[in-house]
C-alpha cells in the first residue's frame, strides 16, 4: 500500500523518473483517502482490544473484591456497586502492601545502580584496551546471553544455600551484577566514542581509572538510560528468582506480595486488583515522561544482531 | 602501596581490573552453577545431603516420564504458536503503522507498548479474572453474546492454551512490532521508488523488498521467541495460580523443573530436566539458524 509513497524531497535521478513518479504520487493520492480511514479504523479496533484489560481493571479497582470472586474481571460500569473503598483501604488498611513496594523500590534503586555501574566498568576494559585473552572473555558474554537463565535455577539456588545468601537481596543482585546483555549493549556504544578522550585524559595524567570515571561515564548518559529502564523493568517485575530465594514475608517484593494475594480470602482480592493498580502506575507515569529511552532499552536486542 | 598504585595503572594490568568483576561473576554464577547442574543430573541430590551417584538413571527415566513428556509438549506447543503469531502479524503491523498514510503513528506506537509495561503477576492477574469461569467474566460474557458459554478456560486443554496465548499476544505484540519498525528505519526508501517506477504492486514490493531486508531483524525475533516461549514459566504459574493445574494442562518444562527441584527437592532429577531443555533449545535454534542460511552469511 504506502509502501510505494516516497519522500517528495529526494530527488529522483532523471526527469523521466521524476515525472512517472509525480504521476504514480497523484494517482495514488485520490485512492489515498479510503486506505487512511481503513488504517485507521483497524488500528483503532486493534487499540480497543488491548486497552480492554486495563478498562477492565481500572474499574474492578473502583468494585467489592467480592464482586470480583463472584463475577470475575468484566465491563459492568454501575455506580452503585462502585466506590473509593479499595483505595481507602490501600492507604489505610492492615496489610503488608507498602512494605512490599518500598521493598521492590529499594531493590530496583539498588541492583540497577549496582548492574550498570559494574556492566559499564567491564565494558569499558572490553572496549578501550586490546589484552590476552579478550576474545575469549567476550564469547563467555555471548555464552552467558545464549544459555537460558531458567537452566541455571536449581543449581544456583543450591549455590546460594551454600553460600548462606538465602533471603537476602545479594541473592538477588549477586549473579547478575556484571549483566551479559548489559554488558555487550555498554560496549557497542563505547566503541562509537573516540578515542581522543581516553589520550586526552592520559596526557593530563589522569589515571586509567580516572579516565573511565570522570571521562567515559558522563559520555555514556544516553545508553545508561536505555539499560536503566531494560534492568529496571526486570527488576520491577521480577517473580521466579526473588520467590525462591526470599522466605521470610518482611523481605516480599511486590510481585511476592500480589502472587500470595492471588488466593480469595480475607480481604485479598479488595487489595489485588488496586494493588496491581499501583503497581502499573510508577511505570506507566516514567514512561509518559521518558517513552524514547523505554522504547530504545526494550528493543536494545535488535541492534545485537 | 605506591609501587602497587602504579602496577594497577600500568596499561597491561588496567584492562584485566575492568574485567575482573566479569570473571568473577562467569566463573561463580554461571559456569560452576552450569558445571554442577550437568553433575547434578547424574546424581540423586537432595538440598544439604551428600550427592548419589546414578549414572544415567535420570536420564533414562526422564525419557519415559508421561509428566515430563506431557511439560514438554505444552511448552513446544506454546513455543510454536507464539511463532506463528507473533512474527507475521507485528511485521505487518509495523509495516502498516510505517506508512505515510497512517494518522497518529507515535499515539499507536505507544499505546501498544503500554501491556508490556505490566509485570507478569499483574498481567497474569489480570488474565486469570478475565478467563475466569463465572458467567459474568469478561471473555464468558462476550462470548454469552453469540450465544456460546460460559467455558471453565482454565481447566480444559485447548481454552486453557487459548488463554496463554491471548495473555502472550497482548504483551508482546507492541515490543515485536517495535522491532520490526526498528529493522523498517534501516531500509532505504529508493527501493520502494524503483519498485514503483517498475510498476510493482504494494504486496510484490512487501515481498520482495521489506520481507528479505527485514530477515535479519526477523531471525533475532525467531531466536528470541524460540528460548522465551520454551522457557516460559511464570505465565502459567500466574494463570493456573500455582504450578499444579488440572492434568498438568498447564505444566511447561521449566515448571517440572521447579516442581521436581523445588517442590519435591529431587535435586538431581530437576537438574536433568534442566540439561535436556538446554540441549532442546540450543539444537532447535540451530536448526533455524541453519535453514534461515544464518551462517552462510557469516562465511562469505
Amino acid at each position: 500500500m504506502s509502501k510505494t509513497d516516497y519522500q517528495s524531497n529526494l530527488s529522483p535521478a532523471t526527469s523521466d523518473e521524476a515525472v512517472l513518479l509525480n504521476e504514480i504520487h497523484s494517482k495514488k493520492k485520490k485512492k489515498d483517502l479510503p486506505l487512511k480511514i481503513a488504517l485507521c479504523i483497524f488500528f483503532s479496533i486493534l487499540f480497543v482490544l488491548i486497552m480492554l484489560p486495563f478498562y477492565a481493571v481500572t474499574l474492578a479497582a473502583f468494585k467489592p473484591g467480592e464482586d470480583l470472586i463472584r463475577y470475575g474481571l468484566n465491563l459492568k460500569f454501575d455506580l452503585n456497586v462502585m466506590s473509593f473503598d479499595n483505595f481507602i483501604f490501600l492507604f489505610t488498611g492492615d496489610h503488608a502492601y507498602f512494605t512490599w513496594f518500598r521493598n521492590s523500590l529499594l531493590l530496583t534503586i539498588v541492583q540497577v545502580t549496582l548492574t550498570l555501574l559494574v556492566s559499564a566498568f567491564v565494558a569499558y576494559g572490553f572496549a578501550a584496551y586490546e589484552f590476552k585473552g579478550k576474545n575469549f572473555l567476550f564469547i563467555c558474554v555471548l555464552l552467558i546471553m545464549m544459555v537460558p537463565f531458567e537452566i541455571l535455577l536449581l543449581p544456583l539456588y543450591t549455590l546460594i544455600y551454600d553460600l548462606g545468601l538465602m533471603n537476602t537481596y545479594s541473592a538477588i543482585i549477586l549473579p547478575g551484577i556484571a549483566n551479559a546483555g548489559t554488558i555487550f549493549f555498554f560496549r557497542q556504544y563505547l566503541r562509537g566514542i573516540p578515542k581522543a578522550i581516553i589520550d586526552s585524559g592520559r596526557v593530563d595524567g589522569a589515571t586509567e581509572y580516572g579516565i573511565f570515571f570522570r571521562l567515559v561515564l558522563p559520555v555514556m548518559k544516553p545508553s545508561f538510560a536505555a539499560m536503566a529502564i531494560l534492568n529496571g523493568m526486570n527488576s520491577w517485575n521480577n517473580l521466579l528468582w526473588p520467590f525462591m530465594v526470599l522466605g521470610d514475608g518482611d523481605k516480599f517484593t511486590l510481585p511476592i506480595g500480589l502472587k500470595t494475594l492471588l488466593t480469595p480470602y480475607g480481604n485479598n482480592y479488595d487489595l489485588l486488583i488496586v494493588g496491581s493498580f499501583f503497581a502499573i502506575l510508577p511505570i506507566f507515569i516514567l514512561f509518559l515522561c521518558f517513552q524514547k529511552y523505554f522504547i530504545d532499552g526494550m528493543t536494545a536486542g535488535a541492534v545485537k544482531g | 602501596m605506591n609501587k602497587l598504585k602504579k602496577v594497577l595503572n600500568s596499561q597491561k594490568v588496567a584492562p584485566y581490573v575492568f574485567v575482573l568483576p566479569f570473571i568473577f561473576v562467569f566463573l561463580i554464577f554461571w559456569l560452576y552453577p552450569l558445571a554442577n547442574s550437568f553433575i547434578m543430573s547424574f546424581q540423586e541430590r537432595l538440598l544439604g545431603q551428600a550427592p548419589k551417584w546414578k549414572g544415567f538413571d535420570n536420564y533414562t527415566k526422564l525419557l519415559t516420564d508421561k509428566v515430563f513428556l506431557k511439560a514438554v509438549e505444552n511448552s513446544v506447543v506454546y513455543m510454536v504458536w507464539t511463532l506463528i503469531l507473533l512474527i507475521p502479524f507485528p511485521m505487518i503491523f509495523a509495516c502498516l503503522i510505517n506508512s505515510k498514510l497512517m494518522w497518529g503513528r507515535e499515539f499507536f506506537k505507544s499505546a501498544f507498548f503500554l501491556p508490556a509495561l505490566t509485570s507478569v503477576v499483574v498481567a497474569g492477574t489480570i488474565f486469570r479474572l478475565i478467563f475466569g469461569e463465572m458467567p459474568g467474566s469478561l471473555m464468558n460474557s462476550i462470548l454469552s453474546h453469540f450465544g456460546m458459554g460460559p467455558f471453565k478456560y482454565l481447566k480444559d486443554q485447548t481454552l486453557s492454551r487459548i488463554a496463554l496465548l491471548t495473555l502472550a499476544c497482548w504483551r508482546w505484540t507492541g515490543v515485536n512490532m517495535l522491532y520490526f519498525l526498528s529493522g523498517l528505519k534501516g531500509i532505504d526508501q529508493e527501493y520502494y521508488e524503483a519498485a514503483a517506477i517498475d510498476g510493482a504492486s504494494s504486496l510484490q514490493a512487501f515481498k520482495s523488498i521489506t520481507m528479505p531486508l527485514l530477515k535479519p531483524t526477523t531471525i533475532y525475533v525467531v531466536t528470541i521467541s524460540i528460548y522465551a516461549g520454551l522457557a516460559m514459566f511464570t505465565e502459567s504459574f500466574m494463570l493456573f495460580n500455582g504450578n499444579n493445574s488440572p492434568k498438568n494442562i498447564g505444566l511447561t518444562i521449566v515448571g517440572y523443573l521447579y516442581r521436581q527441584g523445588i517442590e519435591k527437592n529431587k535435586l538431581g532429577y530437576a537438574a536433568t530436566v534442566g540439561i535436556v531443555l538446554l540441549v532442546v533449545a540450543m539444537t532447535i535454534n540451530l536448526i533455524q539458524l541453519a535453514l534461515t542460511g544464518m551462517f552462510k552469511k557469516e562465511e562469505s
